[in-house]
């Protein structure tokens, strides 16, 4: 069963097996012109399909069974005639000597002709029958050890208990045990002890972070959207979803579905939609003039990619511009999977800043306690002021007969008033204060809309100084009253004063009303054109506001206190118009206005419809008294209320009011800053899925409905052809591949590499199992547990296999160095979360608060800003420093280093199997980076405090706690002398003490004798550099 | 092929020490880490052993990457005729409906804008330069120059992406770790591959243009940088002296051989050996970066710049020093290019900061007998366009991204000096003769390395991925 063809090191008297022995050669020398590509297809031989094979063709058949000189492959392959010799020279490709003799066997042996494995369904085998079963704890063993035997192999003994358990502890939480957690499985004489560790260890919610950990690598989740301008975003939301599945045991089938296509389940629930965070964890481009429909196309192909590598364990995205040339997966069949993802109402170039839509507000249990709280309070507010109408009319009715009708008063909007030009023969600001900073080019007075106004010609203009400054991300309001002379010319703004300058601006363009937000014109800005133009040489009152939403929805206009239509002519912002060295200019900028303009208004907030309506009435309060009140429009009866309110009202009906707008307010706020996450969501209308022309965004070929590839089952027939049919056919039980791929991928996590190696490839160019029959049985065992993740997990590391010893004799180094035979335990250095973790929790530095936004630990000055220009890294202080590795903040195109340097996954896209390297960066980093000194000067410090004043006692209780074990007499004298040279050292240079000692930001504890911690400190980093510690062994 | 590669390598390493574990005895083995402490003990990484599969022209790789994409119209692409169309709109004949990004495609107008730079012929190859570049004007005659490059992006990322990765989307590796990977490491104190970064600008880098991709990690690009620790944590911490650090580092691998012996783990052999070799790196790093050595010639040559770590001429100097210590390739990147707007004054300024320092690297590696097997290569991830983006005036204008013809220059191992290849328009607008694509150049740049580009694979998802895809001819018109 293992099979050493590769190193031709073997003498295999078993027959020759197809789908072990010939399909690989086949696939990787024959089916590149042979294969399932139908375009460079030559001379229209499938070596990939039997009936193409063995099909006679003008005479001749390229496989014959038993027959090598009928069968044409035979003679090609073994010609000496250049032209004739396959595969042809030209392809870069060549037989080897093992690969023909293997071709040629197999035609004696009779070609018998197998479908490929991992297309088939998995099927639970009789299980081997062995004379000695002893051996085995579970299934798992009964495989191995046949293997092992046909191998004329025995396996190794168990791993000392010590190990064991650090080993076991290690793989399911990412966190070594605790001395008082070894001593408990060492004191336990019960049988089923390891079994109970194995349950408290499964049972911790450590798991389900150590679990995420490696998800997240899969899922390429970051804090940012990657490409160049890489903004941040916030996809914490779903990575605690990813850890809370993980530790509530959520069936493989549901997390599998809710991921895919949570939203599109029957009242899915907010964690449903925020699962789908999955599929929207791809990079986002916001670079200046992408073009938009290249990206969507390219965040569709990358959903495909990743969907497919993670649960079919296939390489779809080779389908993408031509048919798959291993695979049974034509080009259309890509693009079918495709349709399934292509109908997100998304953009293809993404926000720089934060997440892009479809995104939801995604508020956390306490959070969602808080928001229904307030609801209630509103609720019951509204109800008291329901309650205090009627008293409302009365007093109101009152105060109005008792006013005098000769005074005269106002009152509008002051909340949030940044400037108020009334015009009124002066250019005080009313808001501001001040009049002495207006630069008038000429604008005599006349009689207004209210009062006085001011009137343009000739390309004059106000310049009101440095004020009304907003920016992309800032609310702002700006009310003014016109009357234009002219069809074209700038209301207002605060602009580089050119066409389409940067800036904001009010103008008007051939009678239409415009509002422009440009930070670049054309590919960022936003402008919105009035459906109407305004009424010339008549007065209105224009409201516009925005919300800071970098979206164009976020701008509303008003014309007289009602909602005017706008177009969206551009809706990309990306970067902030706010104009720090221009001036506000009312009457000018992109181009002079002819006309009047009359008490211009600016807030520094989006004014409400109602509060728009109030601040479109001309008529001053004691006007509107002066107007019977049935003569009186709504919005002046709103207005006087509103005054009457909160002038003279009752104090128990101002409160209650008062109380309503504070609380409204309040409830804005608080959701505005509930996080977000980015989700999947369908179209209304779906959008028309193409096939593309060598893939090419740009180049649309036939259109295609959404399908599965035909190789496949089909979508079963009770679920919708849709992003959900597709997730519960992945599910499906007839599925030959899901269940595989995601055992395959665990098996991966505590051996090092799956029973199939190639973790992202099932195909005919992947790896064939070692224990073809062990993952059929996990595969089908895993479904029969109703998916049942943990369940898996407990089955593996049960087994007798996963329990042995890992130390390698020579004998076995020689025949299996990479322990494909199972003869051995698994030893791997750990991952690189992992390596920092534990050091974190040796020291007792650890802080195991769970999920929350990402959190910055240290990282060496300035690598953020030399190669992204703009930020800078912002180190968190304090408890965050020591977060788990998950948590801290990924940042795609410069990722945490010591991270990077330890084989993370850059997470720029889908990875499910990290390389595992050895290198000098390495040992730089855990010898110097602040992380692992800190750690080790901390874990002195604690064992100095803990373990009594004798160095050699808290030299070996440092040992026993990262090791699991007792150091032996050689290491004992190894360590206590180094300690001893050193400490020699540091107290003859007290300074070079004090250094070591106040590496990173945790207080040192004054008591202790710095030169006797320093040394010791160069024994805990010693301890947590060992191979041992850094591995799982 | 290249799994077989690899565990072969694996097997040999295990078989060393299996030997020197079992058979020599630990008293043997730590004989052997003794010896490994000593310069000459070959660490590193041993490339694959198929490679150099070709002739070996370039033992080192300089490439003075220049990020934002440079004007070809202002510095190498002299179109006289372009001044009599001054401000008229560019021919729909010319553009023919190709696409531009979305910075300039709704613009109304695409006019012309002929550079405001002149241009003379140098040396005796007669190759034209603009007035920006008056000390490469210098060297024009050892220079082979592209006037045809094309590339598919028209967005830096991708765009850049490609250059260094042979893919517009990331996840693969960058040409100097396929380097790495297949040619191994020449030296034993420091690593095969070093990026650094200089320049400003709003075009931000990306980790992944000297990533390692799907290869592994230990072929990926060390970034030397300016600010702090050139390698990340090369310094030992406040506190901890180098002799301190020795000890530590002799006790480390005593305690490792004890764990060596009793797991017999090969892996942890080779843990030994990279902590001797960071041991080494924490000197010879500090020795690199030490100009106390370098005449005042030296910094007559590159500028007075060349004093300041981070900058353009600092990072030219480096890699003299660099290549000088056997390090294969050194990928420079300088931002800065991305002149969309007021290109003339951008431009001018930059040429400033670079020009000297570029001819000084040349020059310099020519005088100390280097320039011959170091191939040099200068060039961004496309062109600027010939109409004008935003305000065009009498005295500026600015340009757009353009993918379909930008200039770059080899020089050194293996090209033939004082050649031009290619030629495009009257607008420089499109190629009319001999087009080389980004995957050509990569394949030239590889097959000076020693390496046949189409042989120089790694199986990942099932494919057998290489730097050039299914593309990429060697471009043999500049060889010599």
């Amino acid at each position: 069963m293992f099979h050493m063809i590769a190193t031709g090191a073997e003498e295999p008297a078993r027959l020759v097996d197809f789908d072990r022995d010939i399909r690989p050669i086949l696939s990787d020398k024959c089916f590149t012109c042979h294969g399932p590509d139908e375009q460079k297809r030559v001379s229209g031989l499938r070596l990939d399909v039997r009936e193409s094979a063995f099909e006679v063709r003008d005479g001749k058949t390229a496989i014959v069974p038993k027959d090598l000189i009928a069968s044409v492959l035979h003679q090609r392959i073994t010609s000496t005639d250049a032209d004739q010799k396959m595969p042809p020279g030209d392809s870069g490709q060549e037989l080897a000597e093992a690969e023909i003799q293997l071709l040629t066997r197999w035609i004696q042996e009779g070609a018998k002709w197998t479908e490929h494995w991992a297309f088939l369904r998995p099927e639970k085998h009789e299980l081997p029958q062995l004379e000695d079963q002893q051996w085995c704890n579970n299934e798992i063993d009964h495989w191995v050890l046949e293997n092992l035997h046909q191998e004329n192999l025995k396996p190794s003994a168990e791993a000392d208990q010590r190990t064991l358990i650090r080993r076991v502890t290690l793989d399911l939480t990412g966190l070594p045990p605790t001395p008082a957690e070894v001593e408990a499985f060492l004191t336990d004489n019960s049988p089923t002890v390891y079994e109970a560790v194995v349950d408290r260890l499964l049972a911790s919610p450590r798991f389900g972070e150590h679990m995420a950990a490696t998800w997240l690598d899969a899922a390429r989740y970051a804090d940012t959207s990657g490409y160049q301008n890489d903004g941040p975003r916030s996809m914490w939301r779903w990575r605690d979803w990813v850890i809370e599945a993980f530790n509530s045991n959520l069936p493989f089938d549901q997390f599998t579905v809710e991921q895919i296509a949570g939203d599109l389940l029957e009242n899915a629930s907010l964690n449903q939609r925020i699962a789908t965070g999955f599929n929207r964890n791809h990079r986002g481009n916001s670079e200046g003039g992408i073009i938009a429909e290249e990206y969507q196309v390219e965040y569709v192909v990358d959903r495909v990619d990743t969907t497919t590598t993670v649960w079919l364990g296939l390489t779809m995205g080779c389908a993408r511009c031509h048919d798959h040339k291993y695979d049974p997966i034509r080009q259309t069949e890509f693009y079918k999977v495709f349709a399934y993802f292509n109908n997100v109402p998304e953009s293809g170039r993404a926000l720089k800043e934060g997440n892009s839509p479809p995104m939801i507000r995604a508020p956390r249990p306490p959070e969602e306690e808080r928001l229904r709280e307030l609801d209630q309070q509103i609720q019951a507010t509204e109800s008291r002021i329901r309650e205090l109408d009627k008293a409302l009319r009365a007093t109101q009715m009152a105060w109005e007969s008792s006013v005098d009708a000769a005074s005269e008063f106002d009152w509008s909007i002051t909340d949030g008033l940044v400037n108020h030009l009334a015009f009124d023969l002066s250019l005080y600001d009313q808001a501001r204060k001040v009049d002495s900073v207006f630069d008038v080019t000429s604008s005599p007075y006349s009689l207004g809309a209210v009062g006085h106004s001011i009137k343009f010609q000739n390309g004059s203009f106000i310049s009101a100084g440095d004020t009304a400054l907003f920016g992309y991300m800032d609310k702002f309001s700006i009310a003014l009253w016109l009357r234009a002379d002219d069809a074209n010319g700038t209301l207002i703004s605060r602009m580089t004063p050119a066409e389409e300058g940067a800036g904001y601006y009010l103008q008007l363009r051939d009678g239409l009303l415009q509002v422009n937000l440009i930070n670049r014109w054309l590919d960022d800005a936003i402008r919105l054109e009035s459906r109407q133009p305004l009424p010339p040489n008549e007065w209105c009152h224009v409201t516009m506001t925005y919300d800071g939403s970098r979206v164009a929805r976020g701008v509303q206009v008003y014309v007289n206190g009602q909602p005017f239509e706008m177009n969206i002519t551009l809706d990309r912002i990306n970067q902030t118009f706010a104009l720090p060295l221009e001036t506000l200019r009312i009457g000018g900028g992109a181009s002079p206005f002819r006309g009047a303009i009359d008490d211009v208004r600016i807030y520094n907030r989006d004014v409400s419809t109602g509060e728009a309506e109030l601040i479109a009435v001309a008529q001053s309060i004691s006007e509107i008294l002066r107007i019977k009140p049935e003569m009186r429009t709504a919005a002046q009866q709103k207005k006087l209320t509103e005054h009457f309110i909160l002038n003279h009202a009752a104090a128990d009906i101002r409160e209650a009011h008062l109380s309503l707008h504070k609380l409204r307010s309040e409830r804005r706020v608080f959701e505005e800053n509930l996080p977000t996450v980015m989700v999947m969501e369908e179209m209304l209308t779906p959008r028309k899925t193409h096939v593309l022309i060598r893939g090419q965004y740009d180049n649309p070929g036939e259109e295609v409905p959404p399908g599965v590839p035909a190789v496949f089952p089909p979508i079963p027939e009770n679920v919708p052809n849709n992003r959900l049919g597709f997730a519960r056919w992945l599910v499906s039980p007839q599925h030959p591949l899901t269940a595989r791929v995601a055992a395959n991928r665990i098996w991966q996590k505590y051996f090092g590499q799956g029973l199939v190696r190639t973790t992202e490839d099932f195909g005919s160019q992947g790896d064939r199992p070692s224990h073809p029959e062990l993952l059929d049985w996990l595969a089908a065992e895993f479904m029969e547990s109703g998916w049942n993740v943990k369940a898996l997990h407990k089955l593996i590391v049960t087994s007798a296999t996963y329990r042995q010893s890992s130390a390698i004799s020579p004998e076995l180094l020689r025949l299996d160095p990479d322990n494909r035979l199972l003869a051995r335990g698994p030893r791997r250095r750990l991952p690189a979360e992992a390596i920092r973790d534990q050091a974190l929790f040796l020291s007792g530095l650890l802080n195991e608060q769970r999920g929350g936004p990402s959190v910055n630990p240290y990282q060496p000055d300035g690598l953020w800003k030399e190669i992204a220009t703009i930020t800078d890294y912002p180190q968190s202080h304090g408890a965050d420093l020591y977060r788990r590795s998950l948590y801290s903040f990924w940042k795609r195109t410069v990722a945490p280093p010591t991270m990077v340097t330890l084989d993370a996954s850059s997470r720029e896209a889908c990875v499910v199997q990290r390389s595992r390297t050895n290198t000098p960066l390495q040992a730089l980093a855990l010898m110097n980076d602040v992380t692992f000194v800190e750690a080790a000067r901390v874990f002195a410090q604690r064992m100095m405090m803990e373990s009594g004043d004798d160095p050699a006692r808290q030299i070996s209780q440092a040992f026993v706690m990262a090791t699991a074990r007792e150091p032996r007499p050689e290491e004992v004298a190894i360590l206590q002398r180094s300690y001893e040279r050193n400490l020699t050292v540091f107290e003859r240079n007290p300074e070079t003490a004090r250094q070591l000692i106040h590496s990173g930001e945790f207080a040192v504890n004054a008591d202790l004798n710095p030169a006797k911690l320093a040394a010791l400190t160069t024994v805990t980093s010693l301890i947590l550099n060992l191979d041992e510690v850094v591995t799982k062994e | 092929m290249t799994i077989l590669n690899d565990h072969l390598f694996a097997e040999n390493r295990r078989h060393f020490f299996a030997r020197g574990s079992q058979a020599l005895g630990l008293a043997a083995l730590a004989g052997l880490l003794q010896e490994s402490k000593a310069a000459d003990v070959p660490a590193g990484t041993p490339g694959l052993s198929d490679f150099p599969d070709l002739p070996v022209k370039a033992k080192r790789i300089i490439y003075m990457f220049q990020s934002g994409a440079p004007s070809q119209l202002d510095l190498f692409e002299h179109k006289p005729t372009l001044e009599s169309m001054r401000g008229e709109e560019l021919p729909d004949s010319v553009r023919q409906g190709q696409r531009l990004t979305g910075m300039t495609s709704g613009q109304k107008s695409f006019p012309i804008a002929p550079t405001k730079f002149k241009f003379k012929q140098y040396g005796a190859s007669g190759a034209w330069l603009s007035e920006l570049l008056p000390h490469t004007a210098k060297i024009a005659d050892d220079l082979c120059f592209i006037k045809t490059m094309h590339t598919e992006a028209i967005n830096h990322d991708p765009a850049i992406t490609f250059v260094q990765t042979g893919a517009q989307q990331a996840g693969r590796p960058s040409l100097g770790s396929w380097l790495s990977y297949g040619l191994g490491s020449e030296n034993s104190d420091l690593p095969a591959f070093v990026a650094m970064i200089s320049g400003s600008g709003d075009q931000p880098l990306y980790d992944r243009l000297w990533g390692s991709g799907f290869l592994p990690t230990r072929y990926a690009g060390v970034k030397f940088r300016s600010l702090g620790d050139p390698v990340l944590y090369l310094s030992n911490p406040p506190g901890i002296s180098s002799s301190v650090r020795r000890g530590m580092l002799d006790d480390l691998a005593a305690m490792n051989a004890l764990k060596l012996k009793e797991s017999g783990d090969p892996e942890i052999s080779t843990r030994i050996a990279q902590y001797e070799m960071a041991y080494r790196m924490q000197t010879s790093v500090p020795e690199l970066t030490d100009l106390s050595g370098e005449p005042a010639s030296t910094f007559d040559l590159y500028g007075e710049d060349a004093r300041k770590p981070g900058t353009f001429a600092w990072n030219c100097l480096m890699a003299r020093r660099l290549c000088e210590r056997g390090v294969r390739f050194v990928q420079m990147f300088h931002r800065g290019w991305d002149q969309h707007l007021e290109l003339p004054r951008n431009i001018t300024a930059q040429c400033k900061l670079t020009d000297q320092p570029t001819a000084a690297l040349v020059l310099d590696l020519k005088q100390r007998g280097l320039l011959q097997d170091t191939l040099v290569v200068w060039g961004g991830e496309f062109g600027r366009a010939v109409y004008c983006q935003g305000k065009m005036t009498p005295d500026d204008y600015g340009r757009d991204h353009h993918p379909r013809c930008f200039s770059i220059w080899m020089t050194g191992a293996g090209i033939k000096p004082g050649t031009t290849i290619g030629e495009t328009d009257d607008f420089s607008y499109n190629i009319v003769r001999d087009p080389v694509h980004v995957h050509d150049l990569n394949a030239t740049l590889l097959h000076l390395a020693g390496v046949n580009h189409k042989k120089l694979t790694y199986k990942y998802q099932g494919r057998h991925f290489r730097l050039t895809d299914v593309h990429g001819e060697v471009i043999q018109a500049a060889l010599s």
